[in-house]
Order: structure tokens, then C-alpha cells, then sequence
């Protein structure tokens, strides 16, 4: 460890920090903070693409850096800071198994993305291949944390931190995706926050509720 | 073994066995000024023990010998434990007979033995603050090991004054791992040494207690002996927190006599800075409520165990 | 010719043959309790002591062969002695010379049954256990198997004319014979086609990855269900809180190591190359096992329940390092394997003394008091002083506690699994390390249990007022836990030389050896490398010296006035027995933290009872959802296939008539 220069261990130190906003996500059961956890991973991917991109020297990642500062950690936040305010959806306490068995769900999935990680981050040839596992472990725990909620709105949360996740993975191996792509992604990201937006106004006025499982009566006799 | 490794495993000694409870007057001065309360000097635990010492001890009519020699051994443990971690120097002679593993047998020891010490008079709150105690205990040794198994995987040795070389002669670096480690590293200190939140050192509500409910049957000099090793307990903890994680400034043998006079202040200033941090945290938390407590523990271990993952993948 | 004199296994079949005798002379005078209790069973601790001692000698001897001409005509038996089976010899003469001692004075009349019978049944099982060890090959193996199996059922039906003993027996038989099914199975496997059952035979024979790994797994069930291992642990609970105590300590402390030597002999010896994923089913059943029986020990009531419960505890930390061991071997890191091979046997020993000390103890507690409830003792300390501080120790050494030798056999674990991330293969060098976080639980658990054990017997107040009548031991008692205590004590003072002995086996079973530098004989530092070293002796003299210190430093500077008065208990005056903890209570924690485990049914007070009361019964999931579906199907099947039997003549007839047609129209 002694020998790896300051910078790429900041990286790692910052790959770690992303893991620990992932978990702590899944644990949470304020809506708010959930958001507010998810404005700080944003910050934080902004940080790595910073220091990767004064690390490569690669020019473009700047921009993406730009972007993700401007999308992922000011408007999206202000967006489902506003939408929750308006649909008065504040905590998800009722999950669907328990607090410590979602933990020990996460920590096995965490040792199956690490060890998935493992033998491909022999095989890559980028700076940060060692930080593939966090990525795809950031991936798997947020599609967790939409597996384990019963209100939409912190499903939403989860779909963006997965979208961090293959953010942060698309960096480490092969430092960022093409920009078309990435706009392409972005866009898509923010369309998708406003036909959801309209969504939960629909589901809300039908149902009174966030709840999810009132979507599940498939029949009207249920 | 020269003099000087001789030198420094006495001061050890002795300094744990002299600063302990001026630690422990440290930390309850930190709390009332966060609390706006005046404390009591910092003099004011040892006059306590001294006045301790002097009262005649009075025992229980089925008190058996395990429990008047329960106060000497856990004192004795907590002494060994002191002597083994390298708060000053890395060259403490007795730590080629115990290395980190057994440093947590030997706390285990005093656990065990507080423990049955309380069950033996046979009351509600003895044989109360025992089951909670081996309850915080076996969540708690885990979540230690597994800490001290990070920095011994990150030094490749389990002698404590070998990882403290390791980790202090490698220039800066940053170990994501460590940090996972050190959040989990002071949860466990909170809960092993009976701070808020898992249990209130001031409190005289025995049905809230977990450490102080065993010392309940004590008088005089055995819970004189008692209260210094709880105290002891609490500097240990301080100090293996500083070896693992802030391990600069302890002497090294490169470093000789200088080293040492050097690392006696430096160490002075790392546990000034932890008691007031220690004060702080038990100012923002509540306490919990017992059943939550292994909840709390779990929190720790799993911050271990990620903290191991992430050593094991980023190699840092 | 080869006399006891020149060969060690001479001398080894001649002290086997010797406890026979002991038995046999049992049938001389069956009814007399001296005669049995006072000069066979001090003989058999003699020839255990003998056996011990001339084991330990040969460990470093090169094995050695016997033919005997006992058995059938064209099977003889084979026997060997080499560095594995001297090393489990000795646990076995030097564990059952304790408990012979402890015999001598144990057992009374009108227990059940003749002291003679008693002696027969109790040396036969010595020998037999001698016997499994020493085979040389299937044949011998398996009788001896059987008799060691047989005589074990008698002696745990010691008091057959309690229904629950004798319901436990049973249990204990049809486990010990599924397990034989797969032993013998295994064996038939492992001829590969020689059609020789001898051991030699086996070694020779090469077999197919697929058919070695078959071979594998049948011996693992077989010798598991003989050793306790989840989920064919349920006969442990029931068997030994239904057999006598000696029994109890020989059956957990030395049989269930026959299979442990078992699965040693099979998988490193018979099958030369195992393979390293055979080490992960080890180290995963081996790994739920611990964890189970050490929270399953934490909510029993029942003393000697809780002690089986812990032994199946230890018997899972064992395969777990057996399982690491494999694995180590598999993948060619060849010091770390001889590291945690070492730890398995020290493991082994370790638990074969502090095991039987604390049946003894219990027997002791059983004798004086007629309880085995939990709820009904208490306070003994102050009645059976030597019977409890003789405890104490052995409770001290399972809750691994240093300096005692439960720690050094979880250091030497610990060390081989901290060095385990170096395993080049992608899951498991994550996986190993939690691992060691599990053997830390089940470490901190059983801590847990024994002060649960210890305090709820031994302090306290007393629960019963007829505990004030509880007597302490007698001298052969004491002389038995004497031994065992001390053996626990030494093993944990002096690691260097135990280990210079293992270091035979693994030489033997591994062709590595840590080789250890026998001049520093005071510090156990297995890989100099890492810089990790244990030295019990200064730790025990350190420990002292402080305590000392500590006591004369307060009597110099201060005064040792003492008053005795009751017990403060904040000012509460009244207060009785009923006041402390009960074993339910100081169980809450674990079933409150680890009730998906537990079956659980609970009875409440409500307000409107008389005499309220409380009641709650933890049961075995794995019985409810396992054994009793498939004791049910089986019930169902029988009934299918009793419809045969009709009772009528002709319906028989008619059954001979149609086999006769079917076999013309075969044949023709």
C-alpha cells in the first residue's frame, strides 16, 4: 500500500466512502435522508471524476464531472426534495424483511460482487480496476434497497443509486463512457424523474397511498 | 532485553496504573463543559479510591473465596493488558508471551470473572448485570477480533508492537479499510466499557445498569480495586485504539532513549484529544435500550467485516 | 516372536486385551460394589495410564503392522500403529484413566444395573475404542465399531426402567447404525475394485476423482453421524443426560474423537489426494454445527444437556479446522495446512479433558444433590468446594480463556485462518476470514455458557432447601478430577511439546511438519515469519506476579479488615433464593437475539391465575421438521406394506404361486 501514489488513494478512499452511502442507504428509513444520502454519493462521484480526470489527463471527464455536479447533486435532489414535500411521503418504516436480515443479505451480496470483481480487476488495464467490485457491489445494493421498500419513492432513490453505480463502474474501466452515451444516459435519467413524478400523482390520487402493495390487487373482486 | 526494553515496559505499567483514572476525570471534565456543569477536579477519582481504601470491607454472608479474589485478578488482567499494548514503544518485552489474540483472552478473563463474581451473592442485580454483561461480551469480542484481524492482515502479523511499526513507517497513506475498522473499533469501546449509549456510568437506576449492577454487592478496597480496573479498562481500550489507528509518535527501536521521551508527551496529547472526543460522543447520543444494544453491536461487526472485504479487494 | 516388551503394538493389544480381563472379572463377583468399584476400575485406570504412556512413546516410532489370527477363517485382523492412531491412543488412555478413577467411587448400588455388569459393559467400550483405533482393516474396523456402538447402548441404558433412557438409547442406536451404513458403504467404495478391505488395499487402490469424492462424502456422514455433527446431532441431547456421567464424560470426550480419527485416517490417509472443495463441506457443516450447538447450549435447563449441547459446539470447531485443513492441503499451501491440522488435534485432545472434568463434576452435583435441573441447584460452592473449583477450571478452559489449553487450540485456529486471504481463489479468500469471525462467536458463546453453567450451579444462593445436605466428593472422585484438571492445565503451560508430538502426525499424514524450535521450549511461535508468538509460562508467571503484587501492595499500604454481613442488595431486606436468575432467564438474551433457530412455545400467567406460572420450552427445529416428517413417511410405508399381510391362507398361497410362475417363466 505504501508504494500506490496519494492520489489513487484518495480514489480508493473515496470508492470506500461510496460503499459505506450505499449501505447506510439501505439501512435508512427517512425518505429525506435517503435523498440527502444520495445528493452525497453524487458529490462524491463528481470528486473521483475530478481527480481522475487531473490523474489521465483525459479532458472530457471534466465535463462529465460538470455534469453530475449539475444533475445528480443539485436538481435531482431539489426535484424529489420538492416532490416529497408535495405527496407528504417522509418515512418507510415497514419493510419487507427485517432490518438485521437486510444487512446480512447486503454483506453476502457485498462478498459476491467482490469476489465476481476480483479476477476482473486482473484482467483490466485502467488506474482504478481494483474499485470495479465497489461499483458493482454500489450496483447490486441499491437494486436491493428497490427490492426491500414498499413505498415508490425510495424505489426511485434506489434506481438513481444503481445509475451512480454504473456511473462509477463506467469509470473505473475504461474512464468514463463516450460523452454521446453519457448525454444520452442523463437525459434519459431526467425524463424518467418526470413521467415518475406524474406517476406517484396518479397512483396517490387512486390509491390515497405510496403504498406499493396497493398495486398488487391485479383484479377488482381481490 | 536491554535496559531500555525493560525501561519502557515499567513506565507503561506504571503510567496506565497512575493516569487511568485521571483519564477517566478527563472525560467527565470534557462532558460537563459540553454540558454547561462544572466537574469535579481532576484529582477527584483517585481521592475517591484512597477514601475506598480505607473503609472496611464488608461482605456478604454467602460470599464465597471467587468473590473476594474477583477484584484482585480483574485488576491483575487489566494491569497485563496494559503491559502488552504499545502505548509508548514498540519494544515491550512481554509481548513475545501475548500477542493481540491474547490480549482480547485476557479482557475476556476479566469479563468472565467480573461476571461470576456478580452471580455469587446471589442477588436480582448481580446475577442481572452478569447476564447482560456476557451478553455485550460475546457480541462485542467478534467485532474486536475481527478489527484487530484488519490491521493484522494489513501488517501480516498479530503481535500488536509489530503492527504499530507497520502502520506508522509507511508514509501517510490513507486505509479505507482502517476507517471502516475504526468506526467499528468505537462502538465496541462504548459498549465494553459501559458508555452512553449502551449504559450511563452515572446512572443509580438499577434496572438500567449493566457494569455498575455487578459492583453493587462491592465495598472498600475490593470495589476500590474494581473501579481502577474499570478505569484501567477504559485507558486500555483508549490505548489499542490509538495503537491501531493513530499509531505516530510511539518509540520504535530505531528511535532509543530519545523515542522514548518523546512518545510519553505525544501520548499525553493523543489521550487528551480521545477523552475529549469519547466526551463528545457521549453528549450526542441517548442511551439505548437494552435489547437494542445487540443491534448496535451487529452495526459494529458488520462495519469489520466490510472493512475486511474492502481490504481484501482493494488491498488497502 | 514379538513380545509386549520390543513392540509398542504388542504392548498396546496386550493392554486392550488387559481392560477385557478387567471386565470379564467384573462377572466374578457381579453384585459387590467394592469389589467392582474398589479394585477393577482403579486396575483399568492403571492399564489406561499404561496404554497413554506407551502411546506417547511411540509417536515418533515408524508405524508398525500385526496380523491376528482372531476373526474369520480367510479375515484376520489387521492392526497398525502409526504417529495418528499413537496420538489418539493416548487421548484415549490418559482421558479414560481419569474417568476410570472417578468410577471407582462413582457408581452405587441399586442403580439399575449389577456394578459387575457395569464393569464388563464399561471396559468392553474401553476396548473396543482401542480397537477402532488400531484396525488395520474394514473388518476389524467395523467389529470393532459395532461392539464400541453396542456397549455404549447398554451403558447408556444403565437405568433401562425409565422410559425416557431407554427411548434415548434408542435414538442413539439408530443414528450410530445410519452412520455405520455409510462407514461400511464408504469402505466398499474405497477398495476400488481390489475386492481387499485391508487398509493397505485402500491406499494402493486409485480412484477416480468422482468415486474418491463419493467415498468421501459417505464416510463424512457416517463418521458425522457418530461424531454429532449437524443434522444428525439429535441422539447427543437425549443420550447423555440418560446415561451415568462417567458414560457421559467417555462418550463425549473420547468416542466422539473416534470419528474425528476416523475422518482423519479416511481422508488424509486412505484417499492420499483429497481435494480442496471436500474442505469446504467440512468447514461449512463443521461451521453451522459449532454455532448451533452453542446457542442451543445457551437456552437448555438441563445440566448435562448443555454439556452435550457444547459438544456438539466443539466437535463442529474441529471439523472446521479439519475443513481448512483440506483445503489448505488441496491447494498446496502446505504450512498453513500442517497449522490448523495441528490445531484440530490439539482441539481434539483439549476437549477430551475439559469435557469429561465437567461431566464429572456434574456427576458429582448429581450424586450429592439428585438434581439435574438447573432451576433446582445453586450455591454449592460453599458444600462441594474441591468439586467446584476443580469445575471452574474446566468451565475457564472451554470458554478459552488463556493460559488454560482451550486457548491455545483457538490461537493455533485463529493464526491459520487469519493467513487464510492468501488462498488463490476468488470467493474463498473471502470467506475463510468470516469464518474466523464465526469460530470468534461460537468462542465468545461458549463464554457465555459457562458462566451460565458455572454460575447457576456452583454460586449463588441455593434454589432447594435440601442442597444443604449436598456432600462433596469422595477421594477416588477427587483423585479422577484431580488428573483431568491437571492435564488441562499443563496442556495449556507447556503448547511447544504437544506440538513437537503433532508434529509426527502431520508429518506423517501431510509430509509437512511446522517444526518447531525445541530450544525456546517456553513460546509456541508456529510461523516465525509472521512474528506471532504465545509463551504461557510467562503469561501464567506475569499473571501472578501482578495479583500477588496487587494484594500485598494493598495490605502494606492499607489494612485487610473484613465483617461479614448480609447481602446489601440495595437495601432490600427480604431477600430469597427465587430473587436470582434462573437458567431460563439467563438464556434470554439468546433466544431473544437467535429466534429463528429456536421452536419455541411459551405458557403466560394471566391475571385472573390462582398461582401463576411461566413456562417456556425451546425444542429442536431440525427434529420437528426432519426426523419426525420422516419418521411419519416411514410409519406411512409400513402400513402400505403391512396391507400385505392378510391374515388368510390363501392370500399366501397365492403369494407363493405368483413368485413360482414368475420365476419358471424367468429361468425358462
Amino acid at each position: 500500500m505504501a508504494g500506490t501514489p496519494l492520489d489513487l488513494q484518495i480514489l480508493n478512499t473515496l470508492a470506500a466512502i461510496l460503499l459505506l452511502l450505499s449501505f447506510s442507504m439501505l439501512a435508512q428509513r427517512r425518505i429525506v435522508t435517503m435523498v440527502n444520502l444520495l445528493a452525497t454519493q453524487g458529490a462524491i462521484l463528481c470528486l473521483a471524476t475530478v481527480l481522475l480526470a487531473w490523474r489521465t489527463g483525459e479532458n472530457h471527464l471534466y465535463l462529465s464531472a460538470a455534469l453530475t455536479l449539475a444533475l445528480k447533486v443539485i436538481l435531482l435532489p431539489w426535484l424529489l426534495h420538492r416532490l416529497i414535500r408535495r405527496l407528504d411521503v417522509y418515512w418507510d418504516t415497514e419493510t419487507m424483511i427485517n432490518a438485521p436480515s437486510t444487512m446480512l443479505i447486503g454483506l453476502l451480496v457485498v462478498i459476491f460482487a467482490f469476489g465476481l470483481a476480483q479476477p476482473i480487476s486482473a484482467l483490466a488495464s485502467t488506474a482504478t480496476r481494483s474499485t470495479i467490485g465497489i461499483a458493482i457491489a454500489v450496483i447490486l445494493l441499491s437494486f436491493l434497497t428497490m427490492i426491500t421498500r414498499r413505498k415508490a419513492m425510495s424505489q426511485v432513490v434506489g434506481f438513481l443509486s444503481m445509475e451512480n453505480g454504473l456511473f462509477f463502474g463506467a469509470m473505473s474501466t475504461t474512464y468514463g463512457m463516450p460523452m454521446v452515451v453519457e448525454l444520452g444516459v442523463a437525459l434519459d435519467v431526467l425524463v424518467a424523474m418526470l413521467v415518475l413524478g406524474v406517476f406517484f400523482f396518479q397512483i396517490r390520487e387512486q390509491f390515497d397511498s405510496l403504498d406499493l402493495h396497493h398495486l398488487e390487487s391485479l383484479r377488482e373482486d381481490e | 532485553m536491554n535496559t531500555l526494553a525493560a525501561v519502557t515496559q515499567l513506565l507503561e505499567i506504571v503510567f496506565a496504573i497512575l493516569a487511568a483514572p485521571v483519564f477517566v476525570g478527563w472525560v467527565n471534565q470534557c462532558r460537563a463543559w459540553l454540558q454547561n456543569r462544572r466537574a469535579p477536579s481532576l484529582l477527584q477519582p483517585y481521592r475517591g479510591i484512597h477514601k475506598l481504601f480505607h473503609k472496611e470491607a464488608v461482605i456478604a454472608e454467602n460470599a464465597s473465596g471467587l468473590f473476594r479474589a474477583a477484584p484482585y485478578v480483574v485488576f491483575a488482567t487489566m494491569v497485563a493488558a496494559a503491559a502488552i499494548i504499545p502505548s509508548m514503544g514498540t519494544r515491550l518485552p512481554l509481548t513475545t508471551a501475548a500477542d493481540s489474540i491474547a490480549l482480547v483472552g485476557l479482557l475476556a478473563t476479566a469479563r468472565v470473572f467480573l461476571a461470576l463474581a456478580a452471580m455469587d451473592v446471589g442477588t436480582a442485580f448481580g446475577t442481572l448485570g452478569a447476564r447482560r454483561e456476557m451478553m455485550l461480551g460475546f457480541l462485542a469480542e467478534p467485532a474486536l477480533l475481527m478489527v484487530i484481524f484488519v490491521a493484522a492482515m494489513i501488517s501480516q502479523t498479530t503481535s500488536l508492537p509489530m503492527i504499530a511499526e507497520h502502520l506508522s513507517g509507511e508514509e501517510m497513506a490513507l486505509y479505507p479499510s482502517l476507517a471502516f475498522t475504526a468506526v467499528a473499533f468505537t462502538l465496541v469501546l462504548l459498549a465494553e466499557n459501559a458508555r452512553i449509549p449502551i449504559d450511563n456510568p452515572a446512572t443509580h437506576l438499577e434496572l438500567t445498569m449493566i457494569h455498575e449492577a455487578m459492583l453493587l454487592e462491592y465495598s472498600a478496597r475490593h470495589l476500590a480495586l474494581m473501579e481502577w480496573g474499570a478505569a484501567l479498562k477504559l485507558f486500555n481500550y483508549a490505548c489499542i485504539g490509538l495503537t491501531l489507528f493513530v499509531p505516530f509518535g510511539v518509540a520504535t527501536e530505531a528511535q532509543g532513549p530519545v523515542g522514548l521521551l518523546l512518545a510519553v508527551p505525544v501520548l499525553g496529547i493523543k489521550l487528551l484529544v480521545a477523552g475529549a472526543a469519547l466526551a463528545v460522543l457521549e453528549t450526542v447520543s441517548a442511551k439505548l435500550r437494552v435489547f437494542r444494544a445487540p443491534e448496535f453491536l451487529a452495526t459494529a461487526f458488520l462495519f469489520a467485516v466490510l472493512g475486511l472485504l474492502v481490504h481484501l479487494l482493494l488491498g488497502a | 516372536m514379538l513380545t509386549p516388551a520390543s513392540s509398542p503394538l504388542a504392548a498396546c493389544l496386550a493392554l486392550l486385551a488387559a481392560w477385557g480381563v478387567v471386565g470379564l472379572a467384573g462377572l466374578v463377583r457381579p453384585r459387590s460394589v467394592e469389589f467392582a468399584g474398589r479394585t477393577l476400575f482403579p486396575l483399568g485406570a492403571l492399564c489406561g495410564l499404561g496404554l497413554a504412556v506407551v502411546a506417547v512413546r511411540s509417536i515418533a516410532l515408524p508405524p508398525e503392522q500385526i496380523e491376528l489370527l482372531v476373526g474369520l477363517p480367510d479375515l484376520p485382523f489387521h492392526m497398525r500403529l502409526d504417529p495418528l492412531a499413537a496420538v489418539f491412543l493416548a487421548l484415549l488412555g490418559a482421558a479414560s484413566a481419569g474417568i476410570s478413577l472417578f468410577s471407582a467411587g462413582y457408581f452405587r448400588k441399586g442403580e439399575g444395573a449389577l456394578p459387575g455388569l457395569l464393569c464388563l459393559e464399561y471396559h468392553l467400550f474401553l476396548a473396543s475404542m482401542g480397537l477402532v483405533i488400531l484396525a488395520d482393516d474394514a473388518y476389524a474396523f467395523m467389529v470393532a465399531w459395532e461392539t464400541m456402538a453396542l456397549s455404549s447402548y447398554f451403558l447408556v441404558t444403565t437405568q433401562h426402567r425409565i422410559p425416557d433412557i431407554r427411548r434415548a438409547g434408542f435414538l442413539y442406536l439408530l443414528i450410530a447404525h445410519l452412520g455405520a451404513i455409510g462407514i461400511l458403504l464408504s469402505f466398499g467404495v474405497m477398495q476400488g475394485g481390489s475386492w481387499q478391505f485391508t487398509f493397505d488395499a485402500m491406499r494402493a487402490a486409485q480412484l477416480d476423482p468422482q468415486w474418491a469424492s463419493v467415498a468421501f462424502l459417505l464416510a463424512f456422514f457416517g463418521f458425522g453421524a457418530k461424531a454429532g455433527l449437524v443434522p444428525l446431532h439429535v441422539w447427543l441431547p437425549e443420550a447423555h443426560p440418560a446415561a451415568p456421567s462417567p458414560v457421559s464424560a467417555l462418550m463425549s470426550g473420547v468416542m466422539l474423537k473416534t470419528a474425528i480419527y476416523g475422518v482423519l485416517r479416511v481422508t488424509f490417509d486412505l484417499l492420499g489426494q483429497p481435494q480442496w472443495w471436500w474442505g469446504l463441506v467440512a468447514l461449512g457443516v463443521g461451521l453451522f454445527s459449532a454455532f448451533y450447538g452453542v446457542v442451543f447450549a445457551a437456552v437448555q435447563t438441563d445440566m448435562k444437556r448443555l454439556l452435550a449441547w457444547s459438544s456438539i459446539e466443539n466437535v463442529g470447531i474441529i471439523f472446521a479446522a479439519i475443513g481448512i485443513t483440506v483445503v489448505f492441503h488441496g491447494l498446496g499451501m502446505s504450512a498453513l495446512a500442517s497449522l490448523s491440522l495441528i490445531a484440530a488435534l490439539y482441539h481434539c485432545v483439549n476437549h477430551a479433558f475439559m469435557k469429561s472434568l465437567l461431566f464429572l463434576g456434574t456427576g458429582a452435583v448429581l450424586h450429592a444433590t439428585g438434581e439435574r435441573n438447573l432451576g433446582r441447584l445453586g450455591g454449592l460452592i460453599h458444600r462441594m468446594p474441591w468439586v467446584a473449583w476443580l469445575t471452574l477450571v474446566g468451565a475457564l478452559a472451554i470458554a478459552g480463556l488463556p493460559p488454560l489449553n482451550g486457548f491455545v487450540s483457538e490461537w493455533l485456529l485463529l493464526q491459520a485462518f487469519l493467513f487464510a486471504d492468501t488462498v488463490p481463489r476468488p470467493f474463498i479468500n473471502m470467506l475463510l476470514p468470516i469464518g474466523a469471525a464465526l469460530v470468534a462467536l461460537c468462542a465468545a458463546l461458549a463464554g457465555y455458557v459457562m458462566v451460565k453453567f458455572f454460575g447457576v450451579i456452583f454460586l449463588g444462593q441455593p434454589r432447594e432447601p435440601n442442597l444443604a445436605q449436598a456432600h462433596d466428593a469422595g477421594p477416588f472422585e477427587r483423585a479422577g478430577l484431580v488428573w483431568l484438571a491437571l492435564a488441562c492445565v499443563v496442556l495449556g503451560i507447556l503448547p511447544v511439546q504437544v506440538i513437537g508430538e503433532f508434529d509426527q502426525v502431520s508429518r506423517a499424514l501431510l509430509a509437512t511438519e511446522l517444526g518447531q524450535d525445541a530450544a525456546q521450549w517456553w513460546l509456541l511461535a508456529p510461523t516465525p515469519a509472521r512474528g506471532a508468538s504465545y509463551g504461557p509460562l510467562a503469561f501464567l508467571l506475569a499473571g501472578g506476579i501482578l495479583t500477588g503484587l496487587t494484594v500485598l501492595g494493598v495490605r502494606a499500604v492499607y489494612h485487610q479488615r473484613v465483617r461479614r454481613g448480609p447481602a446489601w442488595d440495595c437495601g432490600f431486606v427480604r431477600l430469597d433464593a427465587r430473587m436470582q436468575d434462573t437458567a431460563e432467564g439467563f438464556g434470554q438474551p439468546i433466544r431473544h437475539i437467535f429466534q429463528p433457530f429456536f421452536g419455541m412455545s411459551r405458557e403466560l400467567p394471566t391475571p385472573f391465575d390462582a398461582a401463576p406460572s411461566y413456562r417456556v420450552t425451546v425444542t429442536d427445529r431440525i427434529w420437528a421438521a426432519g426426523y419426525e416428517r420422516v419418521g411419519r413417511s416411514v410409519r406411512r410405508v409400513a402400513d402400505l406394506v403391512a396391507r400385505l399381510q392378510q391374515g388368510r391362507i390363501s392370500t399366501y398361497l397365492l403369494y407363493s404361486f405368483v413368485t413360482l410362475i414368475v420365476l419358471l417363466w424367468i429361468v425358462l
